[in-house]
């Protein structure tokens, strides 16, 4: 730009108002954003409204341009989204997926919550270690540790051995490939996203907050409840979204752990891309997920915004 | 207070009765965190109705104090009693006593209503006298407007009052303030000061109050309990506290004091003569101490009991002469910092009483200094 700096004041202001350096603060994750994002997603949609054809790539254009009649139309299948309702296999799966997703949300908050809050009141010398063992599983192949799961909750496995030791069971029970061994692979996996926002709302916390509750004439589980879960919603509300949204897709566990009845869209979504090469119905069930996720993340953000004012 | 006094006496001071029951007791209470010793054995009655401040710098274990009250901490030991109970195993939420912390502590995520009634609820009162009881306590603290308000949105002010409401609307036996005021601008302080001093006749509860602020102190206290490392060193009302200050520590720390030296020539009961180079004489005070004679002793002087002039005055002792090396006018007062001829300093204030009294003295104006003979106190600890 060759805008006189000494003009004063206007001058000075319009330059601040162009200021390079912000526009490029907020450009690049913004361009990030449309770059990753939102384009694949455009994609996505767009091969969602297409038919499957049997060429590379699997499946129709949109737009048909006929140059002899200079005649563009553009054709919107539909078909794939009324499937997709009238087929019980894709609304089982999505709610099956919710359900999972949920209860595994349900558990790592009550897992994740104690030690959060142990980590929050620790000194912090120690504070620094914890979390760094809380983050230290990152580190492995996360297949390697499902893989490690599998071999952990097996026939003969060590958690059977255990089991039959202590006299709780006299059998080996089927641990792997039911629904239970999906919830422990879901909340292993991603209880650090549960624990970290947790940790930091938790932490920031001021301690005289319970004293004075307790010196009002609360016992130490009212004080918990009407001081330390409010003051931390923030958290549990991150720490849940971060572990429910990536749950509700998830792939590899199910796949490993679940039993054949574990239905999940993650699943589904796989099938149809690899086994039935149908990329347009794939994309369709990965569009309804998208909304079926956003709407609720929307309405809880409206509402933490709200709780905020 | 002697034995000897009828037992009942009801024009003292209730800290003098010799029949009165204390209403909190310490006795012989320590506290340790690891090799640090907080509180060293401290042995303190406070009675019913009273307005107790234990005034100490930070580290004194005033507040270690305090909160062993509120049964935050453990007493490592010694006993504490409130109303004869012992306390040692009660929870702070089982204790008849309730407490404004320094900072507050108001939830942010309740209203002010709900934050006063946070101490109701828990004990299960009625909803309808909780709300009663609520909107009477803000008025008391002319909040009843800003009830439905969040503590953020309120100012230092407000939220100092909110705090106080919360902890008096249990009608506790008991209230203890840390640093009540100490999060307030000066004017706001005064003010508060004496309302907290109306709301506690008012209510008569027995307030404890912590501070390190000496002025605070003497402005709210029936009495005081001056704290140094861990330890009460002195404790009685106000102006026993600045006049007759048991010690070096006392003497300086409540209010601002010249600290001299001398060296005891005659102690007769009626009265002490003490030869002080510093002032190049000797000082005559009227009154015996317990001491011995060529005892070294150091001397205390308030500056706004000296008296400076430009003329040498009639009396021979109690009186020492020097140079005006700094003046301070403040309005109502002038501070002078007097270079005395043994090149001691003395701080002097004088109240303007009449106008253009401050210009009276210039610097290296040559001036004498004189006290009356109960003025100096005479300190061997």
């Amino acid at each position: 730009m060759t805008v006189p700096v000494s003009a004063g004041g206007p001058v000075r202001r319009l330059l601040s108002k162009l200021n390079p350096g912000r526009h490029l603060v907020r450009g690049i994750p913004l361009g990030w954003l449309i770059l990753f994002f939102l384009v694949p997603f455009l994609v996505v949609l767009k091969i969602s409204f297409a038919e499957t054809a049997i060429a590379i790539p699997p499946y129709t254009s949109l737009l048909e341009w006929d140059a002899d009649e200079a005649y563009l139309t553009l054709q919107l299948n539909l078909g794939n989204f009324l499937y997709l309702l009238e087929d019980s296999l894709y609304i089982d799966a999505y709610l099956s997926s919710i359900r999972i997703a949920g209860i595994s949300t349900i558990l790592a908050l009550l897992v994740g919550f104690p030690m959060a809050y142990v980590i929050a009141r620790a000194r912090a010398s120690t504070r620094t270690l914890l979390l760094a063992l809380v983050i230290l599983p990152f580190w492995t192949s996360f297949l390697l540790r499902v893989y490690s799961w599998m071999a952990l909750l097996k026939q003969n496995g060590p958690v059977n051995d255990l089991l039959m030791l202590f006299g709780f069971i006299d059998a080996p029970i089927q641990l792997l490939q039911t629904d239970f061994a999906v919830f422990v692979g879901i909340v292993y996996t991603y209880l650090p996203f549960m624990i970290l926002p947790l940790y930091s709302t938790l932490e920031k916390m001021d301690m005289t907050l319970l004293e004075a509750a307790s010196d009002l004439g609360a016992k130490p589980w009212q004080s918990f409840f009407l001081i330390t879960v409010p003051l931390a919603m923030p958290g549990i509300i991150a720490g849940c979204m971060l572990v429910f949204i990536p749950a509700v897709g998830e792939y590899v566990i199910p796949a490993l752990l679940g039993g054949s009845d574990t239905l999940m869209i993650g699943r589904v979504l796989w099938d149809e891309f690899t086994l039935n090469r149908d990329w347009p119905m794939a994309s369709a069930v990965a569009i309804v997920m998208l909304l079926f996720l956003v709407l609720p993340i929307m309405f809880l953000r409206n509402r933490s915004d709200r709780l905020e004012d | 207070m002697s034995a000897s006094k009828p037992a009942s006496t009801p024009d003292l001071p209730i800290w003098k009765q010799a029949d009165a029951k204390p209403f909190v007791q310490f006795e012989a209470v320590t506290k340790q965190f690891g090799d640090f010793t907080a509180v060293n054995r401290i042995s303190l009655d406070i009675y019913r109705g009273e307005l107790f401040c234990l005034l100490g710098g930070s580290g004194s274990g005033k507040s270690t104090l305090l909160r062993m009250l509120a049964g935050f901490e453990g007493v490592t030991s010694g006993r504490i009693l409130i109303d004869g109970v012992d306390m040692s195993g009660v929870p702070p939420w089982e204790r008849p006593v309730n407490m404004m912390f320094q900072s507050y502590a108001l939830f942010p995520h309740l209203t002010v209503e709900n934050n006063v009634a946070f101490g109701l609820r828990r004990e299960g009162v009625p909803d309808a006298e909780v709300r009663a009881r609520v909107a009477q306590m803000l008025d008391m603290v002319q909040l009843g407007h800003l009830g439905k308000r969040k503590p953020s949105q309120l100012s230092g002010g407000q939220r100092q009052r909110v705090a106080l409401a919360r902890a008096l609307v249990k009608r506790p036996k008991l209230l203890l303030l840390d640093e009540p005021l100490g999060a307030l601008d000066k004017k706001l302080r005064e003010e508060t000061q004496f309302e907290l001093i109306n709301i506690q006749e008012e209510l008569g509860v027995t307030f404890i109050v912590v501070t390190h602020d000496q002025e605070e102190a003497m402005t709210l206290a029936t009495r005081i309990g001056v704290m140094n490392h861990g330890e009460i060193v002195q404790i009685g009302e106000p102006h026993e506290i600045y006049e007759y200050p048991n010690s070096r520590f006392v003497a300086q720390f409540i209010g601002s004091v010249n600290m001299l030296e001398g060296t005891i020539v005659e102690d007769e009961p009626a009265h002490v003569r003490v030869a002080c180079p510093d002032i190049g004489g000797s000082m005559y005070v009227a009154h015996g101490i317990n001491c011995a004679p060529d005892q070294e002793v150091h001397i205390a002087l308030r500056p706004e009991k000296i008296m400076i002039s430009a003329e040498p005055p009639a009396q021979s002792e109690n009186v020492c002469s020097g140079i005006i090396a700094d003046i301070a006018y403040m309005g109502g007062l002038s501070v002078f910092r007097v270079r005395l001829d043994s090149g001691k300093e003395l701080r002097v204030t004088q109240p303007n009483i009449e106008r253009d009294m401050g210009a009276r003295f210039t610097w290296n104006d040559r001036v004498y200094l004189y006290w009356g003979v109960t003025t100096a106190v005479i300190l061997t600890a």
